[in-house]
């Protein structure tokens, strides 16, 4: 069945003006559905980070005598880890159009250059979690450093949930090629990847920058 | 090795659960032997364990909430029996510490494990249907969904051999849940079990939100769909807003009991008050997931049943979405004596009074719809009509506890006990019966017992009005909840009415036991032929009953509201359809699989088995990978297959 006859058929289906705009043209194809319920999916995870970011503004200043935010945050590395990750989302954009457009060679030259993004990004914030630990400001030490390392940590597991997924699906182009299935796959990776990014704007803005000083 | 497990973890002491358990124990065995001696393994795994039929699920769902609801209904009579005797000097016969744990998990149970399986379940059955589709949005997530909601029934009635349950009541408040006051394995039962129960319902929320958006029959606009998909629309929603933050909540209590850090300790800085406020965040919103499903079903049944169509349509649409806005702001009036002062108290109680109006609404829509209706009174009618009297009475006790200086008198009394299973039983349970009961032809193609039906309908009713309405009176006399020992003996009059009621709910249930005994035994003369027993009004009636796999063979084109209703007054039926080829999804052990790592997860977790847990981890990470390799998932039903199922299927009428 061509496009032409399928889009006809709807027409005659229903009067025109229900098919345009209000939902009455029957179901969505596939595409738009993996991908509409792929963004309800990331709806649910920022739900989950607002009540991570409740927690750590009601306990932002229960220190319990311990390290303060001020002592422990080093603003320049986390504005480099910050460029690399809003970076990464650019190179995954790149990289998911020419997907689209076919071009597989440069799909895989974009993400490695959004791995290697993605993997400084863990490793900057990886080497601040070890430093606080060893001075002594690890997650147990009070209430505001509990509430800082489970909202940067839980978003630093997604980001290192999302590289693995990037490698798994570069693997799938290189066997599959750019199937309408592994490009639905690639697409709701991106969205992914992108909602991280805005995550971390928020972490970025609440927790070091209003905190830093 | 085994962490924490030991052989002290199974209470010898405790002939109880024990004994309890070993029933169960040995009613699992008898069933696993018969089914292996009739060979039926094979069908159950073909047809049961691993379809992805959205149908078939919804039966699941409503068996494991049928099962679980005696679980949960052990744990109200014995509740109610130690109440009754342990008066004045007689202690009773549960020691306080299991009478806690049974407290409990009768309240988790409830919750998480009857309520929303049988109202999930009533949405997979009912919704593609309804919408005309021929399957939710994501069928194999919908398959996980329900095995990891089986995972978490699992985890929850294995405490009761191994280890214990949590002793802090269903809401597991800290510092009490914290590690510092209950060291064991109780509330980590809790924890996990409803975290992977959790996810399986966050994933129900995403996968009923895109299939009632995106997937509709041609036609079907969204004031055309039936009041049961809006209100399905709208608790699903709820789900999405709403579960992630009891998965952040437990998150962060789980990382102060394994890991110590402090989100709500009493040292370093913990802060309980966000506990309770996050948890009733997710808490109220639940409320609305379970009841407003049910008012869904009651709106259905009521339109049918009553032969009209149902009374201003648009303004129950506007009164279920204002109740979903609504549902996220009222929080508070859970905790109104925890001190947040008058000015919040006093939005929080206006709001909670402000969320009766739309329910209102919704009570008089119902009452105009039978109003010079030709009322039929089939169980589900009877079941919508005893809804809707103890419902406006658990509504308003509702509002009067909303009320915060009245509040401050009747927080956590037997008043309020009374008031939730008010609207639970009378709101939630009765939907899913009359629910059951009004679909149940077309899951199996033949129509329920009615003679038991009735009598189930009546002891549940009068059952209900027998328990419940002492504890009102109860908690005026200032009986709070939770006491395993009752020290004035003149409140024990009125719990021994109280444990009548109990009793004669149990009948309630007996009856529908014997219900669908009967009903399976003499099927044969209850065949549904027309596919329409009930002269229903919407999609789901209009296909055969049991539906095939694919719901229709061509998808209905929708013109109105109640389209069946009006396909059959104007004439208008699917006369020699040109059939075409269906792609269907096939069978998957997705959900299968997933509920065994989650089940293993679960347990190695909360015994800190630490090895198990990274195997388990690392098995589970590289199935994920194997299963998400492949491409293709669908299967195609050819046309002319299509074309003999639709001659099998469609009896003359």
């Amino acid at each position: 069945m061509t496009i032409a006859t399928a889009l006809d058929r709807t027409l005659t289906a229903v009067p025109t003006e229900l098919a345009h705009g209000r939902g009455g043209g029957g179901p969505a194809p596939k595409r738009i559905v993996v991908a509409y319920g792929f963004w309800i999916f990331i709806l649910s995870d920022m739900v989950m980070f607002s009540a991570l970011f409740a927690a750590y503004a009601v306990l932002s200043g229960n220190n319990a005598g311990g390290p303060t935010a001020p002592e422990l945050f080093n603003l320049r590395n986390v504005f480099i880890s910050t460029m690399c990750l809003l970076l990464s989302s650019y190179t995954c954009g790149i990289g998911v159009l020419s997907a689209e457009r076919e071009q597989p060679t440069l799909f895989l030259v974009f993400a490695i250059l959004t791995f290697a993004l993605g993997a400084a990004f863990l490793f900057i914030e990886a080497t601040e979690f070890a430093g606080m630990v060893a001075k002594g400001a690890g997650p147990w030490r009070s209430a505001f450093l509990s509430s800082f390392f489970t909202l940067v940590g839980t978003h630093g597991v997604h980001v290192a949930s999302g590289l693995v997924a990037l490698v798994y699906l570069m693997a799938q182009v290189r066997t599959h090629g750019l199937r309408p299935a592994v490009l639905r796959r690639l697409l709701c990776w991106s969205l992914f990847w992108h909602a991280l990014d805005i995550v971390w704007v928020g972490v970025f803005t609440l927790v070091y920058l209003m905190g830093g000083h | 090795m085994l962490g924490r497990l030991s052989w002290s973890a199974i209470p010898f002491d405790e002939p109880l659960p024990l004994l309890s358990g070993a029933v169960v124990g040995v009613v699992i065995l008898a069933i696993l032997v018969a089914v292996t001696i009739k060979g039926w393994w094979p069908y159950l795994w073909r047809e049961w364990l691993t379809s992805v039929d959205h149908k078939r699920i919804g039966v699941m769902y409503l068996a494991l909430g049928l099962v679980m609801l005696l679980r949960g209904f052990s744990d109200a009579i014995m509740m109610r029996t130690q109440q009754a005797i342990a008066v004045g000097s007689a202690q009773g016969y549960l020691p306080p510490q299991h009478y806690d744990q049974v407290f409990s998990a009768h309240g988790t149970i409830m919750i998480f494990f009857v309520a929303m399986p049988l109202v999930i379940g009533l949405m997979n059955f009912a919704v593609p249907l309804q919408l005309g589709v021929r399957d939710v949005a994501f069928p194999v997530l919908n398959s996980v969904s329900l095995w990891l909601t089986a995972t978490g029934a699992l985890l929850i009635n294995l405490s009761l051999v191994i280890g214990n349950f949590a002793r802090t009541g269903w809401t597991a408040y800290p510092p009490l849940s914290e590690l510092a006051f209950s060291p064991d394995v109780g509330v980590d039962y809790y924890l996990w079990s409803l975290q992977i129960s959790g996810i399986g319902t966050l994933l129900t929320g995403i996968n009923f939100v895109t299939t009632i958006l995106k997937l509709r029959a041609p036609g079907m606009i969204y004031f055309r769909m039936p009041v049961f998909c809006w209100t399905a629309l709208a608790a699903n929603l709820l789900i999405v807003a709403a579960f992630p933050i009891l998965t952040a909540t437990f998150m962060m209590l789980l990382l102060d009991r394994y890991v110590g850090m402090h989100f709500f300790t009493n040292d370093a800085g913990g802060n309980q008050m966000m506990y309770v406020n996050l948890f009733w965040a997710w808490g109220h919103p639940e409320v609305y997931i379970l009841i407003l499903p049910a008012f869904g079903v009651f709106s259905e049944v009521v339109a049918t049943f009553s032969g009209k169509g149902l009374f201003s349509y648009r303004s129950m649409v506007w009164a279920t979405l204002a109740i979903c806005v609504l549902s996220f702001m009222v929080w508070l009036h859970h905790f109104f004596t925890m001190g947040a002062g008058a000015n919040v108290n006093a939005f929080f109680g206006i709001m909670s009074s402000i969320i009766a109006v739309p329910t209102g609404v919704k009570v008089f829509n119902w009452l105009f719809t039978m109003f010079r209706g030709r009322i039929v009174f089939q169980t589900p009618m009877l079941f919508a009509v005893g809804f809707i009297v103890t419902f406006v009475i658990g509504g308003l006790t509702g509002v009067l506890l909303a009320v915060p200086p009245v509040n401050f008198v009747l927080h956590n009394s037997a008043f309020l006990v009374a008031h939730f299973h008010n609207v639970i039983i009378g709101g939630v349970v009765f939907g899913a019966l009359a629910g059951i009961n009004y679909w149940f032809p077309k899951a199996f193609g033949f129509t329920l017992d009615e003679r038991f039906g009735h009598a189930s309908f009546w002891c549940w009713l009068i059952g209900f009005y027998l328990a419940f309405m002492p504890l009102y009176a109860l908690g005026l006399m200032g009986m709070t909840r939770r006491l395993e020992h009752i020290p004035d003996p003149s409140w024990q009059p009125l719990l021994l009415v109280a444990e009548v009621g109990a009793i004669v709910i149990f009948c309630g249930i007996l009856c529908q036991v014997a219900q669908l005994f009967v009903s399976i035994r003499t099927r044969e003369q209850r065949r549904d032929l027309t596919g329409d027993p009930w002269n229903g009004r919407t999609l789901e009636w209009s296909t055969s009953s049991p539906p095939p796999a694919y719901n229709f063979a061509v998808l209905p084109k929708v013109e109105t509201i109640d389209a069946f209703w009006q396909m059959k007054r104007t004439g208008r039926t699917p006369v020699a359809p040109a059939y075409e080829a269906i792609e269907m999804p096939r069978n998957s052990p997705a959900g299968f699989i997933t509920a065994f790592f989650a089940t293993v997860l679960g347990f190695s977790l909360i015994w800190h088995i630490w090895w198990l847990v990274i195997l388990n981890f690392v098995a589970a990470v590289i199935v994920v990978l194997i299963a998400g390799w492949s491409i293709e998932r669908e299967e195609e039903i050819s046309a002319a297959e299509v074309a003999q199922m639709e001659r099998a299927g469609r009896r003359p009428a």
